[in-house]
C-alpha cells in the first residue's frame, strides 16, 4: 500500500489536537507503517516540504506567522484538515476578537501592567505582529475537512487516519465525528 | 558596543508549542549573546476581564492541550480562595489524584516522545528521523513503554473528568465526581507495569550521564536560585504547601512563604524580544533574582520526597550531582524521580477510604474580592490571581507559569550552550540540535503563555562583522 506523506500543523491554539493526536497511543505503531511524518512540532524538520497528502491543522491564525505559514500548507497540500475547533470556530483563540486592536491589548499587559520600566514586544523578523482579528483557518485558505472537537478524541482522529491510510474520500458522519466541544 | 551578526533557528521544534532562537556574535565571531523569543501572544489574562469567575477553571484549562489539569487545579483553588472555602478531604485527595496522574503524562511526554529522540538516537542524528516515530522504529520496545506509561497517566485523568484533555471537573469548593472502587482498582493494577518502564527508563539515563559530560557541563550549568513549593516539613509537594526558594549552595533563603504572598518575593520584567515576561527574585533584582521551578527545583529545594523508591532516587541524585544540581541537564533526571514519587503517591491514595465519601463540595458564596490559587504543574509553580467584583465578574488577571519563572535561565542556557558548540567558524547541525535541547531540557509549555509556528526555513548563515559568509547551514 502507497505511504501517505502526513504533517500536523500548530498554529494559535493550546495543543491539546497534538495531545489528542497522541493519544491514538499504541496505534500509531499500526499509523507508522503507513505514514511518513514530514512536518510536525514533533519532529526536526523546520521547513514545510511538498507535495504533502494530508495536513491536520490545529489551532487559528492569530498573527503574522501564522498566516504565512498557513498559506504554505495549502500551496503544498492535498488535503488539508482543519483539526480541532480553534481551526474550524477560532474558538478560544478568538476570545481576544472582541477586544479589539491588538495595541491597546498589549499596552496593557506590558506596560500599564509591567512592574519595572515596561516595554512593548516589538523584534521584526522575530516577534510575529499579531492579526487585528483572530481568524479560523477556512477565513484564510481553503479547507477540505473539518474536523471539530476541543479537542477532537483519539477515537475520532483514528477514523480519520483509517480513511486516509485507505486512500477514501474523507468522509464524516454521525455525532461520534462531528461533534464540537 | 562591537557590532554583532545573527542567526536564527526558527522555529524550535520538539518542545510544546513554538519559538524562536537568535544568536549573537562578535566581530571576532564568539558568541555574544543568545536569546530564547516566545512568539505568540494569546492574552487570557485580558479576555478573562468580565467573566464569571466560576468558569475561570474551564477557560484556563484551554490554556494548555499538555498540562490542561494544572490550570484547572490552580484555577479552581483561587475559586475556592473567594469563597473562603476549605474544601472536603475528599476532594482534596481527588485533586492531588488528577495532578499526579498528569504528572507521570506529561513528564512521559517529555521525556519519551520529545527528549528521547535526542538521548536515545542522538543529538547529531538524522533530523527526518529524530523524533517518536525514528524512536518507535529504532527501539520499539522502548517506545511503547514510553507510549503506555504516557498513556497511564492520561487514563487516571479521564477516569476522573471524564476526559483526558480539558476535564471539566475541578470546581470553586472541590470537584464534581469521584471514581468508583472498580475504576481505582483497574488503576492500581496497571502500576507494576509503569514502575518498571519509569525504572528501566532511569537505568538508561543514568547510563548516559556516563557519556554526556559536555552536554552535563553546559546544558544550562550555572548558579541560579531554585523556587517551588514545600510540605510543612520541607517535602516535595504537588498541589499545596508554601513557597521555599534555594540558593545554589542549598541555602534556604526564603521559606514557608504563603504563596497569596507571592508578590512580596516575586516581581516581572519585560523585554522587547519576546511575548514572554520575565520573573525573578526581588530582593536581588533583575536580572540577578534569576531563578528556576519545575522538576529539578523542586527536587532541589525539598528536604525529602516522602516515598521509598523516590527518595533512594534523589539520595543518588544529589550523590551524583555532588548537592544541588545546577545543570539543567539534570532536569530529564528529575523527571523520571519524580514520575516514580508520582506512582508511589498515587498507589496509597488509591487506598485511601476518604475516596468512597460522597462529601465532594464546600458550599460558599463569594466572600472575598481577591483569590491567588497556586499549584505545581509538571514544568513549575503555576499561580493563579484573580481579583472580582461584588457579583464574582472578573475584574484582572496575573498568571504566572513555570516557563515564565524560567524565562531567564532558558535564556543564559541557549547562551552557555551556543558559546560552547558554535564555533566561530562553522556551525553545525548537531550543534543547533544543542542549543534547541536546552530548550527541551525545561520541557516549556509555550502553550501555557503562548503558541506560534515558525514559517522560515531554517538557514543559518554565519557571516563575519565585515559581511564575509563564512558558513550556511540549511535544514
Amino acid at each position: 500500500m502507497e505511504r501517505r506523506r502526513l504533517a500536523t500543523i500548530w498554529l494559535g491554539g493550546c495543543s491539546g489536537c497534538h495531545m489528542s493526536f497522541l493519544d491514538l497511543d499504541e496505534w500509531l505503531f499500526e499509523l507508522a507503517q503507513h505514514i511518513d511524518l514530514v512536518y510536525s512540532p514533533l519532529a526536526d524538520v523546520k521547513e514545510y516540504p511538498d507535495h504533502v497528502d494530508v495536513a491536520l491543522v490545529e489551532g487559528a491564525v492569530a498573527n503574522e506567522d501564522h498566516l504565512h505559514l498557513i498559506r504554505q500548507v495549502r500551496e503544498r497540500t492535498r488535503i488539508l484538515i482543519a483539526f480541532g475547533d480553534c481551526a474550524v470556530t477560532g474558538n478560544v483563540t478568538a476570545l481576544r476578537n472582541p477586544l479589539g486592536a491588538p495595541e491597546a491589548l498589549l499596552h496593557t499587559i506590558y506596560i500599564e501592567r509591567a512592574e519595572i520600566a515596561g516595554c512593548l514586544p516589538h523584534a521584526p523578523g522575530i516577534v510575529p505582529q499579531l492579526l487585528d482579528k483572530v481568524q479560523p483557518v477556512h477565513k484564510v485558505v481553503p479547507v477540505d475537512v473539518y474536523l471539530p472537537g476541543c479537542p477532537p478524541p483519539a477515537p475520532r482522529i483514528r477514523a480519520l487516519l483509517e480513511q486516509v491510510i485507505a486512500g477514501e474520500d474523507i468522509r464524516l458522519t454521525g455525532r461520534e465525528m462531528i461533534k464540537f466541544g | 558596543m562591537p557590532a554583532t551578526r545573527q542567526i536564527l533557528i526558527d522555529p524550535v521544534t520538539r518542545i510544546e508549542g513554538h519559538a524562536k532562537i537568535s544568536i549573537h556574535l562578535d566581530d571576532n565571531g564568539e558568541v555574544r549573546e543568545a536569546r530564547f523569543h516566545v512568539t505568540e501572544f494569546r492574552g487570557f489574562e485580558r479576555f478573562c476581564e468580565g467573566r464569571p469567575f466560576w468558569e475561570m477553571p474551564g477557560i484556563t484549562a484551554r490554556i494548555c492541550g499538555i498540562c490542561p489539569v494544572s490550570h484547572l487545579l490552580a484555577s479552581a483553588k483561587a475559586g475556592d480562595a473567594l469563597l473562603s472555602v476549605t474544601i472536603p478531604p475528599a476532594a482534596e485527595k481527588l485533586r492531588r489524584l488528577m495532578n499526579l496522574g498528569q504528572m507521570v503524562q506529561s513528564h512521559a511526554l517529555s521525556f519519551f516522545h520529545l527528549s528521547a529522540p535526542d538521548l536515545l538516537l542522538g543529538f547529531d542524528s538524522d533530523p527526518a528521523q529524530r523524533n517518536v516515530f525514528g524512536l518507535m522504529a529504532a527501539d520499539p520496545t522502548l517506545a511503547r513503554a514510553g507510549i503506555r506509561l504516557r498513556q497511564f497517566g492520561q487514563d487516571i485523568i479521564a477516569m476522573l473528568g471524564g476526559s483526558k484533555i480539558h476535564p471539566a471537573w475541578a470546581v470553586p469548593g472541590g470537584v464534581r465526581s469521584a471514581p468508583t472502587a472498580v475504576q481505582r482498582a483497574d488503576i492500581a493494577q496497571r502500576l507494576p507495569e509503569a514502575r518498571a518502564t519509569v525504572l528501566d527508563a532511569l537505568r538508561r539515563f543514568k547510563a548516559l550521564l556516563d557519556t554526556h559530560h559536555a552536554e552535563v557541563a553546559t546544558f544550562g550549568n550555572f548558579p541560579s536560585l531554585f523556587l517551588g513549593l514545600v510540605g510543612p516539613h520541607g517535602e516535595w509537594e504537588h498541589y499545596d504547601g508554601r513557597l521555599r526558594v534555594v540558593d545554589a549552595g542549598g541555602a534556604i533563603i526564603a521559606d514557608q512563604v504563603e504563596p497569596s504572598r507571592y508578590r512580596d518575593i516575586i516581581a516581572e520584567a519585560v523585554e522587547p524580544w519576546s511575548y514572554l515576561k520575565m520573573p525573578y527574585y526581588r530582593a536581588r533584582g533583575y536580572p540577578a533574582g534569576m531563578y528556576r521551578v519545575g522538576p529539578l527545583a523542586r527536587l532541589n529545594i525539598c528536604t525529602r520526597i516522602g516515598t521509598l523508591l523516590a527518595d533512594a532516587e534523589l539520595g543518588e541524585m544529589r550523590q551524583r550531582a555532588g548537592g544541588i544540581a545546577t545543570s539543567s541537564f539534570y532536569y530529564h533526571y528529575a523527571r523520571l524521580v519524580e514520575i516514580l514519587a508520582a506512582l508511589e503517591r498515587i498507589s496509597l491514595l488509591l487506598d485511601d477510604p476518604d475516596l468512597d465519601s460522597l462529601r465532594l463540595r464546600a458550599e460558599a458564596g463569594l466572600n472575598q474580592f481577591e483569590g491567588i490559587g497556586v499549584s505545581e504543574a509538571p514544568r513549575g509553580t503555576l499561580f493563579h490571581h484573580y481579583t472580582v467584583d461584588a457579583h464574582g465578574l472578573i475584574q484582572s488577571v496575573n498568571l504566572i507559569i513555570a516557563t515564565g519563572h524560567n524565562n531567564l535561565a532558558m535564556n543564559r542556557t541557549i547562551a552557555q550552550i551556543a558559546r560552547h558548540y558554535v564555533k566561530g567558524d562553522q556551525i553545525s547541525e548537531g550543534a543547533l540540535n544543542r542549543v534547541e535541547a536546552g530548550i527541551r531540557a525545561y520541557d516549556p509549555c509555550l502553550s501555557c503563555s503562548t503558541h506560534a509556528a515558525g514559517t522560515m526555513p531554517l538557514v543559518v548563515t554565519l557571516i563575519a562583522a565585515d559581511g564575509t559568509v563564512l558558513d550556511e547551514v540549511r535544514r
